[in-house]
C-alpha cells in the first residue's frame, strides 16, 4: 500500500468534516484579535511603566499574547482529528482499509500537522504585523535581531501544540478525556506551575513553557531559564515525540475498539 | 477463501473465541450462526486484523490481513457497529476509503448507485436511518469489488424490502463465484440464504456442515397419532409394515409415512383416532438444541421465583 494513497485519503477525511474549519478559524481569530487588543493596551501603558519594565518590554512577544487562548482551539483541532475515529467507530473501517497501523497514524498526523503548520505560520505572521501596528511607536520590526526567529517560532509552537494533542488523543482515544486533560493542563496547571516559585524549576520544562521561549526577543532582566529559544523548542519537540511514540505503540498493540 | 486455524481470543479470564478452525469457501454463502454473545463479531474483527488473536491464525487467500496489498480489493466487510462520522457525507466517507486503497473515484458513484444512495450521497450521515446506514456500510464493502465479502448481522434494523434486497445481493455475489460469509443469530434467516453453515456457541465450534446436511439431520418429520384403542392401532400398523414408536405421553410417533395413509388405514380397520397430526421439528428448534448448553445468558424460564403468599410480610413484621 502506497503511503501516498493513505495521505490522500486522510486529506479527504480532514477536509470533509466541519470541525476542521471551525477549530482552525477559531485559533486564527482568537490568537490575532487578542494579540491586537493586548498590543493596543500595552502601548497605552508604556508611558506609565518603570524603567525596569521598559527594559524588558518585548513588542514581539506582546503581539503573541493571544496564543495562550488561541492554542486551546489548536488543541481541540488536534484532539478531534484523531479521536473522531474512535468516537464515531470509523476507526474499524479505517484500519480495515489500512491495516498497517504505523502508515495509518503517520499519514493522519502528517496531513493534520501540515495543515496546522500552514495555518499557524499565517496566524503567527498576521499576529505579529497586526500587533506591531497596534503598538505604534514602540513596535519591533521583522528585520530586528531575533524577531524573524520569534515569528517563525510562533508558527512552530502552535503546530507542535496541535501535534502534541494528536499524540495524546491517540493514546487516550476518547475526545472528552483528551480535552478534559489537555485544556486545563495548558490553560491553568502549566501556568500555575510556571509562576509559583517552588514549582518553577519543574514548570519551565513543560511543553508550552519551554516552547514559548522561542517567541521571546527581549530576555526579562531576572531571567534564569537554563535554556535558550531553540533549546526550549527542543524540549517541546521531545514532549511531542514522546506523545506520538506513545500513541503509536498503543495503537499498534490495542484492539481497534 | 478465509481460513481460521485454532483462532482464540481471551479477554482476561473470559474466553470469547476458543480454538476455532474452519474454512470459508468461495462460490457459496456460508452462514455464521450463533446466539448473541457467542463470539461471532469478535471472530470477524480478528479476520479483519482489527482485534489481535490471543492464539491461532487467520488467513485471507493464504495471506495475513495486514500483508494484503490494498485489502479492500480482497475482502469487503460490513461490521455490526455503525462506523461513519456523522458530519461526513456518504460520498466523502466512501471516497476516503477508496483513496486509501487506490480505488478510482468513479467506483464510489457505482457503489452508491448499487445500494440506492445516489440521491443522498452529499447529505451528512447523521441524518441517515438505520437502513440507510446499513446500505452505506454495504456500499463500503462493495467498494473494492472484492472476491470475499463478510457481513455481520446484515438484516438487523432493515425493513422487509431491505431484507429481501440483502438476501438477493448475497446470493448473487456467491453466484458470481465470490466467498460470502454472513453472521446471524437467526436460524430462519440462514435457512433462506446460506448453503453452508458454521455454528458456534460460547466461542466454540459446534457445527461445520452443509445446510442440506444440517436440515436432513435436524429436521425430522413424523406423524403423531393418539388413540384410545392403542393396542389395536399398534397391531394394525404392524400388519401394514409401519413402525410406530411410543413417545412418553401415550402418543405414537410414526416416521416415514404420510398422515393420509395412516388415517385411511385406521378408518378401514375402524380404529378410533383422537389425534392425527404431521409434525416437523423446525430448524430453529434444532439450532436451539444445538446451542442450548452453550448459551451464556439463559432466560430463567421454568423456575418461577417463589411467590410470596399474601400476608407473609405482615406475619413477619
Amino acid at each position: 500500500m502506497a503511503a501516498a494513497q493513505v495521505v490522500r485519503s486522510e486529506w479527504t477525511k480532514i477536509r470533509s468534516v466541519a470541525s476542521t474549519m471551525w477549530t482552525l478559524s477559531l485559533a486564527v481569530v482568537v490568537t490575532i484579535a487578542l494579540g491586537m487588543l493586548i498590543s493596543a493596551l500595552s502601548r497605552n501603558e508604556f508611558d506609565g511603566m518603570s524603567t525596569r519594565d521598559r527594559l524588558s518590554f518585548d513588542p514581539t512577544f506582546i503581539s503573541f499574547a493571544g496564543m495562550g487562548l488561541g492554542q486551546l482551539a489548536m488543541i481541540v483541532f488536534g484532539v478531534l482529528v484523531v479521536s473522531n475515529e474512535y468516537s464515531t467507530g470509523m476507526i474499524r473501517a479505517s484500519l480495515a482499509a489500512v491495516p498497517r497501523r504505523g502508515t495509518f497514524l503517520l499519514s493522519k498526523l502528517a496531513v493534520a500537522t501540515a495543515l496546522a503548520l500552514a495555518v499557524s505560520m499565517a496566524t503567527s505572521f498576521a499576529a505579529f504585523f497586526l500587533g506591531q501596528a497596534m503598538l505604534g511607536e514602540h513596535k519591533a520590526s521583522i528585520g530586528d535581531d531575533g524577531v524573524l526567529r520569534a515569528v517563525l517560532g510562533g508558527g512552530l509552537y502552535m503546530t507542535l501544540i496541535a501535534l502534541f494533542s494528536m499524540g495524546v488523543a491517540a493514546m487516550l482515544r476518547s475526545p472528552m478525556l483528551s480535552l478534559g486533560i489537555l485544556m486545563p493542563f495548558f490553560f491553568l496547571i502549566s501556568n500555575i506551575l510556571g509562576n509559583v516559585d517552588a514549582t518553577k524549576k519543574v514548570g519551565q520544562f513543560l511543553p508550552d513553557q519551554a516552547g514559548s521561549k522561542i517567541m521571546q526577543v527581549v530576555t526579562p532582566l531576572d531571567d534564569d531559564t537554563p535554556y535558550g529559544p531553540w533549546g526550549g523548542l527542543g524540549i517541546m519537540v521531545l514532549w511531542v515525540i514522546a506523545a506520538v511514540v506513545g500513541g503509536y505503540v498503543l495503537l499498534k498493540r490495542r484492539d481497534a475498539q | 477463501m478465509i481460513e481460521l486455524e485454532g483462532l482464540t481470543k481471551r479477554y482476561g479470564e473470559k474466553v470469547a473465541v476458543r480454538d476455532l478452525t474452519f474454512t470459508v469457501r468461495p462460490g457459496i454463502v456460508t452462514g455464521f450462526l450463533g446466539p448473541n454473545g457467542a463470539g461471532k463479531s469478535t471472530t470477524m474483527r480478528m479476520i479483519l486484523g482489527l482485534d489481535h488473536p490471543t492464539a491461532g491464525d487467520v488467513r485471507i487467500d493464504g495471506t495475513h490481513y495486514d500483508r494484503l496489498q490494498d485489502p479492500l480489493t480482497y475482502i469487503g466487510a460490513l461490521l455490526e457497529a455503525k462506523g461513519v462520522h456523522p458530519g461526513r457525507s456518504a460520498y466523502n466517507h466512501l471516497l476516503c476509503l477508496a483513496q486509501s486503497n487506490g480505488i478510482p473515484e468513479r467506483r464510489v458513484h457505482e457503489v452508491l448507485d448499487a445500494v440506492g444512495l445516489t440521491a443522498v450521497a452529499r447529505k451528512k450521515a447523521k441524518g441517515f436511518s438505520l437502513g440507510m446506514g446499513q446500505r452505506l456500510g454495504i456500499a463500503a464493502a462493495l467498494l473494492g469489488d472484492p472476491r470475499i465479502m463478510m457481513f455481520d448481522e446484515p438484516v438487523n434494523g432493515l425493513d422487509p424490502e431491505g431484507i429481501h434486497w440483502i438476501r438477493t445481493l448475497m446470493k448473487s455475489l456467491a453466484a458470481q463465484g465470490r466467498t460470502v460469509f454472513v453472521s446471524s443469530h437467526l436460524m430462519s434467516e440462514m435457512a433462506l440464504t446460506a448453503e453452508h453453515l458454521v455454528v458456534i456457541g460460547q466461542g466454540r465450534l459446534l457445527a461445520d456442515t452443509s445446510m442440506a446436511d444440517f436440515i436432513a439431520r435436524n429436521s425430522r418429520s413424523y406423524v403423531r397419532v393418539r388413540s384410545p384403542q392403542r393396542e389395536l392401532l399398534l397391531d394394525v400398523l404392524h400388519q401394514a409394515g409401519i413402525t410406530a414408536v411410543e413417545s412418553g405421553d401415550g402418543t405414537l410417533e410414526v416416521d416415514g409415512w404420510e398422515a393420509e395413509r395412516i388415517g385411511e388405514l385406521a378408518a378401514r380397520e375402524q380404529v378410533v383416532l383422537h389425534e392425527l397430526s404431521p409434525q416437523r421439528a423446525s430448524l430453529e428448534e434444532a439450532f436451539m438444541r444445538l446451542t442450548a448448553e452453550s448459551v451464556e445468558y439463559h432466560a430463567h424460564t421454568g423456575t418461577p421465583a417463589p411467590v410470596q403468599a399474601w400476608g407473609d410480610g405482615w406475619k413477619r413484621g
